[in-house]
């Protein structure tokens, strides 16, 4: 291709892209002369050049996007059909310049319609107003130009007057810059210094593309050859190369940064393309968008920068189609009608974090669950148990798109599985956070550049690995007697790290090069893949070392575990671990892991205060503090017997107390310790062996109990504890005591609907109700009871927690409120958070009643409130 | 396949030969960058039978493939140095580890033979066809062949 045809098509292109932007700035600035007069220069430019170089394709569309832009610079009003009309013209003129690449010559074609239309715009413009005759005397302001319309009727390849009078006044203006090889550089050195622009001064060339790469191939070459020869002398103490190669080292790595930096872009130029983008949008979809862009000179490898702008591309794309509502969704919602898409940029560590964020309406997780379980993703009873961030996931599984409708925008089914490749490729990390109604942010985590990376050297089996730094966490050690070892649960390996469960995967097993049966021994290097945290254990940790990375051989790429290998200061070769692939095995073939990441974010959430004691047995017991009244230490001599029952005079009345078990002995001497529980006017003293701690954990009932006064097991603290039904012996004490108050006027059985999933509420809260006179039925998840509802099961009312995996209580709530046979049916929220917010969300969700976990009274005084006031409705 | 091309009069191919298990291969000398002896060789777990590891031969990774293995023959169990012929695929290195190199023979094409019918199959699929020498029959191999099975066979 002639050299003069490239740099036209270089210059026009990325003139096209400013034009781009500017108009959609423009649109929103009408009055802003100094953009108007910016993009009426660059079509211009363009324009000439056509003429110059005899594209009369180009030139025609030009000129009529001139001609009626220049009606804009009169005084005529910017009206987004206009400047609609104006973008298309430039899409016609892009495909038109991608025509030229390719063929070198214009394609055949017609652009009569764009050129029809924009003409009876710019006439309906005149209209107005009398078309001037020759303005020649406009042009006596020097460098501000203004064309008339009146060559309208010019033919394309013609040149007009005042083109001829440009032409020559630029090439007076000429003079003084040294190039004169063309006449394209001419014109833009002339318009250089129109603008005025301080960037004309900046002294930069174009560089070809393949000339950088091929200097980066060498740099990469020279660090490898530079790692070998620090080996070589690091064996030799004493060699008189160490102090040259040292200055060898030092210069290669500044070499490598430089060379780095002529590679380097500002991450705007893939952002640059998106205003426009959001307002074609916003147009087709009704919606109002608002663009922030933040870190927009945030500099990355063009290299990644070209693989990701497709994936960001999709991504707004995506936010503005599904995320945003539209805007009487969004005022109805109460949020401003004005949906905000938030385009964010910024370095960490050597790695670039790019956020898409949207106050839209967040992603959908009964959509996606119902979507992951109609595709056989996961099974019904899987997706109950995952977490709404594994829920989410899904979305980056092939063919997954929960759009109901397809329409022009996205929902094809190619969506995000695309961008997750895309940014797999390059060796990044994708994550997606989302608010029901609060909107959605995708992060993404890439390195700065894909030639070279930081990894880590690790062994295993005798072999060497390397495993990029970008999701290495941590490293712990692990051995048999620390703090730190590996358990087993069955034949997975987990390792206890700051109260979380992390999985463990032998990279020895996974890769079946050897046998991990060193049970409780090795290094384990904390990886995370998205909010997928797990441990590789590997026999030894060397050392980090900038590896240059060279891809798999072909025959060689199907193998998922590596992304690459690479050549090591010694000369040997080693591959490079995929954390990616890695995650994704761990995430199907251990169910393991993906459960334990449930359970620790069900942890998260529900902490409770636990008081441990030990009662009978060196094992330690635990009640929720929150049903314990009162901790007591009483004078054993105290203590009567009467008719075979321990009894205390307590706060002027006697109280009887009630062993835990029979091994526990009431004490003769010294003081005994009670846990005194106590509701209306009556208390119970619980005697136990000593009072231990009180903890804040989270109650995950583990192993359930036969054994009365037994709920079961659960790991508080790291120790096995046993948990103790308090419901249980309060009838020890007194035989009516749940009878009394709350059954006297209940002649029929009421129907009950419990729905918690954790199963130490239900069996605590099941006898109690039972003994208040309700007929209990308990499922654990939401779905559960939505479908016996559904299947016209009769409750009379429901008690529900609000924070469950998958559905909450309040989506719960809603889709009873939404059937119409649990339209009517109270419904109770227990909830152990009962902030005035919570409380207010809980009533819209159609929550008669909030009643704190644990407020037993509160809840059988909500039950019968509720109970009653539906009988009297009914 | 193979066509006979006896329609250019004389038509001379110069062949590598190598041993492999006892058996004369002989591989177009156009296609062989070099012969080498494989050191360092690094395992790739995961990765077929075949494929024997990979190294770095002056800078570039080359993968190795053992063309025992990749004949179905038993693998070799003395302790001999092992050679390599180097050939490229692509932009890609290869090296077809084999017992030992030979001499490079100048064979006339019009004296090529195909494959026998009752070829075993693995063999066939590699095999350009046979040149009858003197005393033993040498087996063309087909370079590209060698290494695009190499990929159906792991998948396999």
């Amino acid at each position: 291709m002639d050299d003069l045809l490239r740099e036209f098509l270089t210059e026009t292109n990325e003139s096209l892209d400013v034009v781009d932007v500017e108009l959609v700035r423009f649109e929103q600035e009408p009055n802003n002369t100094a953009i108007l007069g910016n993009i009426f220069r660059l079509v211009h430019t363009i324009k000439g050049t056509c003429g110059f170089l005899g594209l009369p394709r180009l030139e025609a569309l030009s000129h009529a996007a001139e001609t009626l832009m220049g009606k804009f610079r009169d005084g005529m009003p910017v009206t987004a059909p206009a400047v609609t009309l104006i973008l298309s013209t430039i899409d016609r003129l892009k495909d038109v310049l991608a025509g030229l690449e390719q063929n070198q010559q214009e394609p055949d074609g017609s652009d009569a319609d764009l050129i029809a239309e924009l003409e009876r715009m710019a006439i309906e413009a005149a209209g107005g107003r009398a078309a001037r005759p020759e303005p020649k005397d406009d042009k006596s302001t020097a460098g501000s130009l203004v064309y008339q319309v009146l060559e309208r009727q010019l033919r394309p390849g013609e040149v007009s007057l005042d083109d001829l009078e440009r032409a020559f006044q630029e090439t007076q203006v000429e003079r003084p810059t040294p190039k004169a090889d063309a006449k394209a550089k001419a014109k833009s050195a002339g318009e250089d210094e129109e603008r005025a622009d301080p960037k004309v001064a900046s002294q930069s060339i174009r560089v070809n593309v393949d000339t950088l790469e091929t200097l980066m191939t060498m740099v990469s070459e020279l660090v490898l050859t530079r790692n070998q020869l620090l080996e070589i002398v690091r064996q030799h103490e004493d060699s008189e190369f160490k102090v040259p190669l040292q200055r060898l080292s030092n210069v290669t790595a500044e070499l490598q940064e430089g060379v780095m930096k002529t590679r380097m872009q500002p991450i705007g130029h893939a952002w640059q393309k998106l205003p426009r983008l959001l307002r074609d949008l916003s147009a087709e979809l009704g919606k109002e968008i608002e663009l922030e862009m933040h870190g927009a000179d945030t500099e990355l490898d063009r290299q990644v920068l070209d693989l990701i702008k497709d994936p960001l591309t999709h991504m707004v794309r995506n936010s503005a189609d599904h995320g945003l509502e539209t805007p009487d969704v969004r005022r109805a919602a109460g949020k401003p009608e004005k949906g905000t898409i938030r385009l964010s940029a910024y370095h960490q560590g050597g790695h670039i974090i790019i956020e898409i964020a949207d106050d839209g309406r967040g992603l959908n997780s009964g959509k996606i669950r119902r979507k992951a379980v109609d595709l056989g993703l996961a099974s019904e009873s899987d997706v109950e148990k995952m977490t709404e961030a594994q829920i989410h996931k899904f979305i980056f599984v092939p063919g997954f798109s929960t759009a109901g409708a397809v329409t022009s925008v996205s929902g094809r089914g190619v969506g995000m599985d695309v961008v997750r490749n895309n940014i797999d490729q390059i060796g990044g990390i994708i994550d997606v956070k989302s608010v029901p109604g609060e909107g959605s942010s995708f992060t993404i985590k890439i390195p700065l550049t894909l030639a070279i990376v930081s990894a880590l050297i690790v062994e295993s089996a005798g072999e060497r690995f390397a495993i990029p730094q970008l999701s290495v966490v941590e490293l712990v050690r692990a051995q048999a007697n620390s703090e730190h070892r590996i358990e087993r649960i069955k034949d997975t390996a987990v390792l206890r790290l700051r109260n979380k469960l992390l999985p463990l995967i032998h990279l020895k097993t996974l890769l079946a090069i050897g046998e991990g049966d060193d049970a409780e021994n090795g290094f384990i290097v904390v990886t995370q893949v998205g909010s997928q945290t797990f441990g590789i254990v590997v026999d030894g940790v060397f050392h980090t070392e900038e590896i240059v990375v060279k891809p798999m051989s072909t025959k060689l790429r199907h193998i998922q575990m590596f992304s690459g290998n690479t050549i090591l200061g010694d000369g040997s070769v080693i591959m490079i671990i995929d954390p990616n692939g890695i995650a994704q095995t761990v995430g199907s073939a251990s169910p393991v892991a993906a459960e334990s990441e449930a359970q620790s974010e069900t942890r998260k959430q529900k902490t409770h205060s636990l008081l441990v004691f030990r009662a009978g047995s060196p094992q330690p017991k635990a009640v929720p503090l929150s049903l314990v009244t009162r901790l007591e230490e009483i004078d054993c001599r105290k203590i009567e017997l009467s008719n075979g029952r321990h009894l205390v005079q307590y706060r002027g009345q006697l109280m009887p107390l009630v062993r835990v078990n029979d091994e526990v002995r009431v004490r003769h001497e010294g003081t005994q310790p009670l846990l005194v529980f106590s509701d209306g006017g009556r208390s119970m003293g619980l005697v136990v062996d000593e009072i231990v701690d009180i903890v804040e954990d989270t109650l995950d009932i583990e192993v359930g109990s036969d054994t009365p006064g037994l709920l079961g097991c659960a790991v508080i603290r790291g120790q096995a504890t046993e948990i103790i039904d308090v419901g249980h012996f309060l009838p020890l004490a007194y035989a009516d005591w749940f009878a009394r108050r709350d059954m006297k006027s209940e002649a029929l059985t009421r129907s009950l609907l419990l729905v918690d999933d954790s199963a130490f509420f239900r069996n605590m809260l099941t006898p109690v109700l039972k003994a208040a006179g309700y007929e209990v039925t308990a499922v654990a998840a939401p779905a559960e009871a939505l479908a016996l509802i559904k299947k016209g099961e009769r409750f009379d009312v429901v008690v529900s927690d609000i924070e469950m995996p998958g559905m909450n209580g309040f989506e719960l709530a809603e889709a009873i409120r939404a059937d119409e046979r649990g339209a009517a049916i109270p419904i109770i929220a227990l909830s152990s958070i009962t902030s005035p917010a919570t409380v207010e969300r809980g009533r819209q969700a159609g929550f008669r009643e909030f009643v704190a976990k644990f407020d037993r009274p509160g809840l059988i005084a909500a039950l019968k409130e509720q109970t009653v006031a539906w009988d009297e409705a009914a | 396949m193979t066509h006979d091309r006896d329609t250019s009069a004389e038509r001379v191919t110069e062949y590598v030969t190598v041993m492999i298990g006892g058996q004369l291969f002989g591989l177009p000398i156009g296609r062989v960058q070099d012969v080498f002896m494989p050191e360092r060789l690094t395992r790739v777990p995961l990765a077929g039978a075949e494929i024997a590891g990979v190294l770095n031969l002056r800078g570039r990774i080359v993968t190795a493939i053992d063309m025992r293995l990749r004949l179905g023959l038993p693998p070799r169990t003395d302790a001999r140095a092992r050679m390599a012929v180097g050939v490229e695929l692509g932009a890609e290195s290869y090296g077809l580890m084999i017992d030992s190199v030979g001499e490079v023979l100048k064979l006339d094409d019009a004296t090529r033979e195909p494959n026998p019918v009752n070829l075993d199959a693995r063999w066939a699929g590699v095999s350009g066809g046979v040149h009858r020498l003197e005393g033993q029959l040498m087996v063309i191999l087909d370079v590209d062949r060698v290494l695009d099975m190499a990929n159906d066979a792991m998948a396999a």
